[in-house]
């Protein structure tokens, strides 16, 4: 890094706010993306929104980047200094500086990790929905910027329902304020939702008004499972015909089943094309007419076993199969590798097989979780870094997984982001013209391409393979 | 350019700062590629789901003090990316060896195993250690670990120091403020020390009480049995309680857990292998440990031995049959069944204290998300408001080696939850190191310092009146806790404090 630069940031920061190291680099130069990693040329701790706009005024006037950084678990390269530059870890802006009783809102710094938000305002008899499986160590500012959704989307949405209001720092260093205390408010654009996923491109926030809800009184549990892939997929189209919204509504395909039961012992039926665990919240008697109708309706779809969880620690066994897949899936083989094409949830049944169809045509071992209730699919594949061959087959494989889920009218990504590993196939999903209009949006914030570069514009889209369907 | 995505993520493996294509002579990173096990390596995926778990990361907010920080600088050194400099080696000194960062990786990261590994290659290289770290270690290493009987010299050195009052002299005439303050602390907490092991009060040999259930052999451990002598010879009367015949094979010696997390790996596969005969010998159905730290370096003999084809069976065999004694316990029922009715004057408390147990823990808590793993998070506080009024309020810290290695954190909270007239008040966050570590209170004292701390903070909440611990090690830094921050507790060993609430029936004495 320059000398001029190196020494105003020092100033800044000090030199517990301020490194450069081998050993600051090196860490900071991946996150939870396979086999993805670029060296920063500093590491930078703010501890408030002053900090941060003086940095960004630096970093501005010496044309530097700067990617800003929660804990580094996304898994779309979001936070790898692809153009090196200064990585900002957010961790020490960490505070929670107001839960508002009267508003139900709560103001909060972007450090704060998700879980001790969530364990905070449970502490208060509030909620807070928003629960990716990153949790217990993904933080605030990187749900925000990602969008990040989680096993209770269906009813309750994701991140950027709750998000109301946002302080954020421009790459000039001035500071904005979108948004309020407020469930309504339409002076002007929504800057809120237009910076809600915007991964780190356009501002980098440092406080979020969050909305907070009642919390459901009553939550029940169950499970069914199925022999065909098509009961299953109408049991959902089903449930929401009837008016029911799930609290949550998950999905394990027939690979999946095999690898959860070989790894946790649970004693599935390894002949199943589908499990599905249902949980759904709300008053005692709600949730009881709503279980009783759900069950009905999977053994109306020939579901081959159902069963309702009557206590806490039953309910708990039903999700173990579901919380277990990943885990299971990552010890599996060395290189595990998480998307999250997204369909319209009538679509899942045709996703799942055109997906176990392309696994098989490459050659490649992907197993299928997800939020049916969200047409949000994980197809993971399990493969190994160092065997170049098979990961241009992986890479061949998702290419056809990304090109049928918009086929199927869905996307390339549901929550994860786009980064820099989807980056050449955006266009697939939003167009020429839509990629224009995005990239202005992104130099009227950032005339000169210093936050997070390289992320969601790729240099060259991709060519659209075409689908031979033999 | 981006023709595919993965390329890309494979192009971008490519770093692209001066350090990439390091060709330097660096005989330290020849000898960590060397070392390093590249599957574990590559199987990080750098979720960061341990970051929660590490109390180094957790006390500093550091990326590169938090297990994925720490494995991604060894694969970086590996990969030829980095140097491995002297911050590197500090950074691996910084890591506890708690290994609460392996029940917590979906990956299955055998975390522990790498940190050996690293720390191996460069104990062969460093020039860093302080003086008196550097004295020490070769002492004790090479000299006293590894024989009981310089052990039991040692002991008897400790005795006599404590007992002539050569210590109070010392104390008094500042001397221990030469020391570091940390091992002045130490001193102060040390218990007294014995000339005489377990064998050597008990015999060999304790026979079954009531009918006999399998054939144990316990591990006495070289440090247990110089300062904790008495511990272990409770533990062989509550086994023979519970209906164990047990048996302590004499030519039994350390268990290398220090020289393995220190990177003495030759030293600690000697010991295993003296270890291995001796109790292979003996014929026995379980090894038996009160000691944690003890008891994971047993369990994984296996793996220290698996590239040895003359010993490996062998220790596989062992490695299966280790099993802390609170777990032992817990299977023979009996003891259970005996603390549940009480000592004859609590047991009116007791039935006060039952008649509110419904509001109690229970057990410990559970891992989200991996049904075979221990907890990610912490202990879940229990209100004291809960206790009957006469109950003893007693708490319980992990040891971390015996949750995270050994798998075992219900069995001891199980049976003093059983403990008539008393009440057990979960602390939170009682599943974090106490920073006590081995040996790294003495090595990285601030560190540690810190740590405990924020122990203290902890288990002063409870208001428990006695800590207990399953484990040396926190014993004594516990006792250093409550020392330094504390309100007046009492810190002792499961294993104590359930022969004194049982009032077992001594065996006979010897020495
Ligand atoms: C095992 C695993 C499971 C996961 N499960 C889910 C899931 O269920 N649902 C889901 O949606 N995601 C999931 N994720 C993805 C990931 O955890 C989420 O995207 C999470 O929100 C990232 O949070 P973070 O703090 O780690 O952010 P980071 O990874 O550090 O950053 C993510 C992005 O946010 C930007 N950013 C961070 N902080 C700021 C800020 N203050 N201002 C501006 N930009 C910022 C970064 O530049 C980057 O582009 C999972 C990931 C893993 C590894
Ligand atoms: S939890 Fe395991 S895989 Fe994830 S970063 Fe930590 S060690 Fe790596
Ligand atoms: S062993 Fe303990 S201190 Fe070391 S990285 Fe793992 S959790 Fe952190």
């Amino acid at each position: 890094m320059q000398e001029g630069a190196r020494t105003e940031l020092l100033r800044i920061l000090g030199e517990q706010g301020f490194r450069d190291d081998q050993e600051s680099r090196i860490t900071h130069s991946y996150d939870g993306t396979p086999m993805l990693q670029a060296l920063p040329d500093a590491v930078v701790y703010p501890v408030d929104t002053a900090q941060v706009s003086a940095i960004m005024k630096v970093l501005a006037r010496h044309r530097i980047p700067v990617v800003g950084r929660g804990s580094g678990t996304n898994l779309c390269g979001g936070t790898v200094p692809l153009e090196g530059g200064v990585v900002m870890v957010m961790h020490r802006m960490n505070r929670i500086l107001e839960v508002d009783l009267d508003n139900l809102t709560a103001t909060v710094q972007p450090g704060l990790i998700t879980k001790d938000f969530i364990a905070h305002v449970e502490g208060l008899g509030l909620f807070y929905p928003p629960d990716p499986s990153s949790m217990a160590i993904s933080t605030i500012g990187g749900n925000i910027a990602e969008c990040s959704g989680g096993l209770r989307g269906l009813k309750y949405g994701t991140t950027k329902d709750y998000v109301l209001g946002l302080e954020a720092v421009l790459p000039s260093g001035e500071i904005i304020r979108t948004g309020g205390k407020l469930m309504k408010d339409v002076a002007g654009y929504d800057l809120t939702k237009l910076l809600v996923g915007s991964e780190g491109t356009l501002a980098i926030v440092t406080e979020a008004t969050l909305k907070l809800i009642p919390p459901p009184a009553a939550k029940k549990t169950m499970l069914a499972m199925y022999a065909d892939l098509y009961d299953a997929a109408r049991t959902v189209s089903r449930i929401i015909e009837r008016r029911i919204i799930p609290a949550t509504l998950e999905f394990l395909d027939n690979p999946t089943i095999r690898v959860v039961d070989a790894y946790a012992g649970l004693g599935l039926p390894l002949d199943m094309a589908a499990i599905l665990l249902i949980e759904q919240d709300g008053p005692p008697e709600l949730v009881e007419r709503d279980i009783g109708q759900i069950e009905a309706i999977c053994r109306e779809e020939r579901a081959v076993r159902v069963q309702v969880a009557e206590s806490a620690e039953e309910a708990q066994k039903l999700l173990t199969a579901r919380r277990s897949a990943f885990t299971a899936l990552a010890r599996l083989r060395p290189t595990t590798i998480l998307e999250d094409a997204t369909v319209p949830r009538s679509k899942i049944a045709d996703m799942v097989l055109e997906i176990n169809r392309i696994a098989a045509k490459h050659a490649v071992n992907i197993c299928t979780f997800g939020h049916a209730g969200d047409g949000n699919l994980h197809p993971t594949a399990t493969t190994d870094a160092r065997d170049q061959d098979e990961i241009h087959r992986v890479e061949a494989a998702f290419a056809e997984i990304f090109e049928a889920s918009i086929r199927l009218g869905g996307t390339i990504t549901g929550e994860h982001g786009v980064g820099v590993v989807k980056a050449p196939y955006l266009e697939w999903k939003v167009g020429a013209a839509g990629i224009e209009v995005m990239r202005a949006i992104k130099s009227s914030f950032d005339p000169h391409n210093l936050l997070n570069p390289g992320k969601v514009f790729a240099k060259e889209t991709r060519k659209r393979v075409v689908i031979d369907r033999g | 350019m981006a023709e595919s995505t993965l390329e890309k993520r494979g192009a971008r493996t490519a770093v692209n700062g001066p350090e990439a294509g390091l060709t330097k002579l660096n005989p330290l990173a020849d000898k960590l590629k060397l070392r390093l096990d590249e599957d574990q390596l590559t199987n990080c995926m750098r979720c960061g789901f341990c970051l929660p778990a590490c109390p180094t990361f957790r006390e500093t907010g550091i990326e590169a003090e938090s297990p994925r920080g720490r494995i991604a600088l060894m694969k970086a050194v590996a990969d030829g990316l980095m140097d491995p400099d002297e911050a590197f080696e500090t950074q691996m000194n910084h890591c506890l060896g708690c290994r609460a960062c392996e029940p917590a990786c979906p990956a299955d990261v055998k975390y522990g195993q790498l940190i050996e590994q690293a720390r191996d290659a460069i104990e062969d290289h460093t020039t860093s250690h302080r003086w008196w770290v550097k004295t020490v270690r070769s002492v004790m290493f090479k000299q006293v670990f590894p024989k009981q009987r310089n052990m039991r010299l040692l002991g008897g050195a400790l005795q006599l120091y404590q007992r002539t009052g050569l210590a109070r002299l010392a104390r008094g005439a500042g001397a221990m403020k030469l020391l570091p303050r940390h091992l002045a602390d130490m001193e102060a907490i040390m218990p007294a020390a014995s000339r005489t092991g377990v064998v050597d009060r008990i015999g060999e040999h304790v026979p079954a009480r009531g009918p006999r259930i399998a054939k144990v052999g316990l591990f006495r451990g070289c440090l247990m049995d110089v300062l904790f002598t008495e511990t272990n010879v409770k533990t062989a009367e509550l086994l023979a309680t519970a209906g164990f015949e047990v048996v302590i094979p004499p030519a039994q010696n350390c268990c290398g857990a220090l020289h393995a997390h220190s990177g003495e790996a030759e030293g600690a596969r000697a010991l295993a292998r003296r270890n291995i005969r001796a109790f292979r010998e003996a014929g026995v159905d379980y090894i038996v440990s009160n000691a944690g730290g003890c008891g994971a370096a047993l369990v994984e003999y296996d793996h220290l031995l698996h590239e040895d084809v003359q010993w490996r069976e062998d220790a596989a065999w062992f490695a299966q049959r280790v099993i802390d004694v609170s777990e032992l316990l817990m299977r023979s029922g009996r003891v259970t069944e005996l603390l549940a009715v009480g000592l004859p004057e609590t047991r009116d408390a007791a039935q006060a204290a039952s008649s509110e147990a419904g509001s109690r823990a229970s057990a410990p808590p559970v891992a989200d998300g991996d049904p075979r793993a221990g907890a990610v998070a912490g202990g879940t506080p229990i209100a004291a408001a809960a206790c009957a009024p006469a109950a003893e309020t007693i708490t319980y810290q992990d040891s971390c080696h015996l949750r995270n290695v050994m798998r075992s954190a219900e069995a001891p909270r199980r049976l003093l939850q059983q403990v008539a007239g008393t009440c057990y008040t979960e602390m939170c966050e009682s599943d974090r190191c106490c920073g006590s570590a081995g040996i790294y209170n003495l090595t990285q004292p601030e560190m540690a310092g810190d740590i405990l701390a924020h122990k203290m903070e902890h288990a002063n909440r409870t208001g428990a009146g006695v800590i207990l611990t399953s484990n040396p090690g926190c014993l004594l830094q516990m006792k250093l806790g409550v020392k330094r921050h504390g309100r007046d507790a009492e810190v002792t060993h499961v294993v104590d404090y359930l022969h004194r609430r049982l009032r077992i029936q001594e065996a006979p004495r010897r020495g």
